[in-house]
């Protein structure tokens, strides 16, 4: 009993990370019409903000999350300027194609800057607590804590604000929120810089569960977390959390059992398939709205 | 003399190859209502699209208030005092009809001034507020359109240009839609109106012009067109 428990806790924890990320990959869906499979790099560049903070630089781990945060936003916002503003109005195969470039030159920086071998990114020396005779990982509850936190916030942003409402009309009708004064460059702008925000800290607390970073460190977290924004409906960012959240609980349970745990992964990626057999769109997507 | 407001000189305007615009001139005069009619396909859509820089000429230049906007793009000319009421209504159907309404309101900076706005559009279209909270894509035809009109009011407009307000809407609304541009132009602000139903929009229009496959065939007083006898034959059914 005491394990199934812990092993939720886990689950929810990491789901919280996929859905930190699947909510950027889900945003820039849903507002700049584009999969952006460089989603998953901006982690590795996270990750590696952090190791020259506390590996390098032997700084405090609280600094290396905060410069992790802001070099991402800031390389979020660069790539949209840089390689898609200037797509704007493409068909979306070219701009498919920029992005995994984009996500090719960020992995090949990496590796050129810190080489291809493994690094150690030491956080936090985190520690188990006894709660009610269930021993729990700290790292799992402040990375729940956290996850929650920032999904409500942005709930709250996307639903209650100006920038949030801004959002919403740029995705459904781009031409129509010109006509109310909104910059759709702009939002679009601020939707890669909240994603990459997100993504940033998704990259630390994977960290926290293991402390190696590598050049392809976003990769299998970035199409796990693209699986998650599909299974909830891409587009929709309360399905993105539930995407998640699913992902990571299927996927520690499936961790917890000896003879499954091998085939994990395998396991996580049929999730989808069964989902879009029941229901294409995913379990929060819309249906498309016929277009007079 | 009566001032102008907005003035559309020689525009040619391309989807691709095509030429949808071929050199169009005319004039909207400070607080006037002045209506473009023509048949389906005949451009209007995209002169207006043209004027609140959804759309850009090829040649050409368009003026308000003296100063020269061809280049400027959609979501500036809104701050200059022009807001566009689309054709099919383009309200934010997954939002509610009060954030559409805000958004109306995204280029005013005060708050009160949205207040009062929206006590003005809620005064207007009491069946808005009765519906505040609801999602807009559950409106009626007829409801969207206010709330179209409404979202357009929450600017400060100086000038409203409206595309086809009236379609698809049952008699009874259409003779609504046609009361609120007058309550509208009542308000001073000036009014540039699209419309297949020319017959009502002659009656509430000081000029109007005729559009016919990208050029203007004809213009003047409203109330002319109106007994002209080739407008009569070809727009006015009769
Ligand atoms: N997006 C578009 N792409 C190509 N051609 C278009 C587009 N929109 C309109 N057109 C063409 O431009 C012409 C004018 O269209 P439009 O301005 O919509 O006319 P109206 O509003 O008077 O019905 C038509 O021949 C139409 O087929
Ligand atoms: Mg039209």
């Amino acid at each position: 009993m005491s394990e199934i428990i812990s092993t939720i806790i886990n689950g929810l924890s990491q789901g919280g990370v996929y859905a930190l990320i699947a909510l950027g990959y889900t945003m820039v869906y849903g507002i700049a019409k584009m999969l952006n499979f460089a989603h998953g790099d901006i982690i590795m560049v996270g990750s590696y903000a952090a190791f020259v903070v506390v590996g390098m630089m032997s700084s405090s781990p609280f600094l290396a999350i905060f410069i992790a945060v802001v070099v991402c936003t800031a390389l979020g916002i660069l790539v949209e300027r840089l390689a898609y503003r200037p797509l704007r109005g493409a068909p979306s195969l070219s701009v498919l194609i920029t992005a995994i470039g984009v996500s090719y030159l960020l992995q090949s920086l990496a590796q050129i800057i810190f080489g291809a071998t493994p690094v150690m990114v030491p956080m936090f020396d985190f520690k188990f607590v006894d709660i009610g005779g269930i021993s729990i990982k700290i790292q799992s509850l402040i990375t729940l804590a956290v996850c929650a936190v920032v999904i409500v916030l942005l709930l709250f942003v996307i639903k209650k604000t100006k920038v949030g409402r801004a959002m919403v009309a740029v995705s459904e009708d781009r031409g129509a929120a010109q006509l109310m004064g909104v910059n759709v460059n702009r939002t679009i702008a601020i939707t890669f810089a909240i994603g990459s925000a997100l993504a940033a800290l998704a990259g630390i607390f994977s960290l926290f569960v293991s402390p190696v970073t590598s050049p392809t460190f976003g990769a299998l977290p970035g199409i796990k977390a693209f699986v998650a924004a599909v299974i909830g409906g891409i587009g929709s960012i309360p399905g993105a959390a539930i995407g998640g959240i699913i992902l990571g609980v299927v996927e520690q349970f499936a961790l917890s059992v000896p003879f499954l745990s091998p085939y994990a992964d395998a396991i996580v990626f049929s999730i989808l398939i069964v989902v879009l057999l029941v229901r294409p769109t995913g379990i929060l997507g819309k249906k498309q709205r016929e277009k007079v | 003399m009566s001032e102008a407001l907005l003035q559309v000189e020689n525009i040619e305007v391309y989807y691709g190859l095509i030429k949808a615009l071929k050199g169009i001139s005319f004039t909207v005069n400070r607080g006037e209502v002045v209506s473009l009619i023509g048949a389906n396909g005949a451009g209007k859509t995209t002169t207006l699209h043209t004027i609140t820089g959804l759309l850009r000429p090829k040649v050409g230049k368009i003026t308000y208030n003296g100063q020269d906007i061809t280049k400027v793009p959609a979501h500036k000319i809104v701050t200059m005092g022009v807001v566009h009421v689309p054709e099919g209504r383009r309200v934010f159907k997954d939002l509610s009809v009060y954030d559409n309404l805000c958004l109306g309101a995204y280029t005013v900076q005060n708050k009160e001034n949205i207040a009062d706005n929206l006590a003005m559009v809620y005064d207007l279209f009491p069946r808005l507020e009765e519906r505040k909270n609801q999602m807009s894509g559950t409106l009626s035809g007829g409801e969207q359109q206010m709330l179209a009109m409404g979202r357009a009011l929450m600017s400060n407009p100086e000038m409203i240009v409206m595309d086809e307000p009236s379609m698809g809407l049952s008699p009874l609304l259409v003779n609504e839609v046609f009361k609120i541009i007058e309550t509208v132009h009542s308000r001073n602000i000036t009014v540039l109106l699209v419309e297949q139903n020319s017959k009502k929009a002659l009656a509430v229009s000081d000029r109007a012009y005729v559009l016919e496959t990208g050029n203007i065939i004809m213009e003047g007083k409203a109330s002319d067109l109106a007994n002209d006898e080739r407008v009569k034959k070809a727009y006015l059914g009769a």
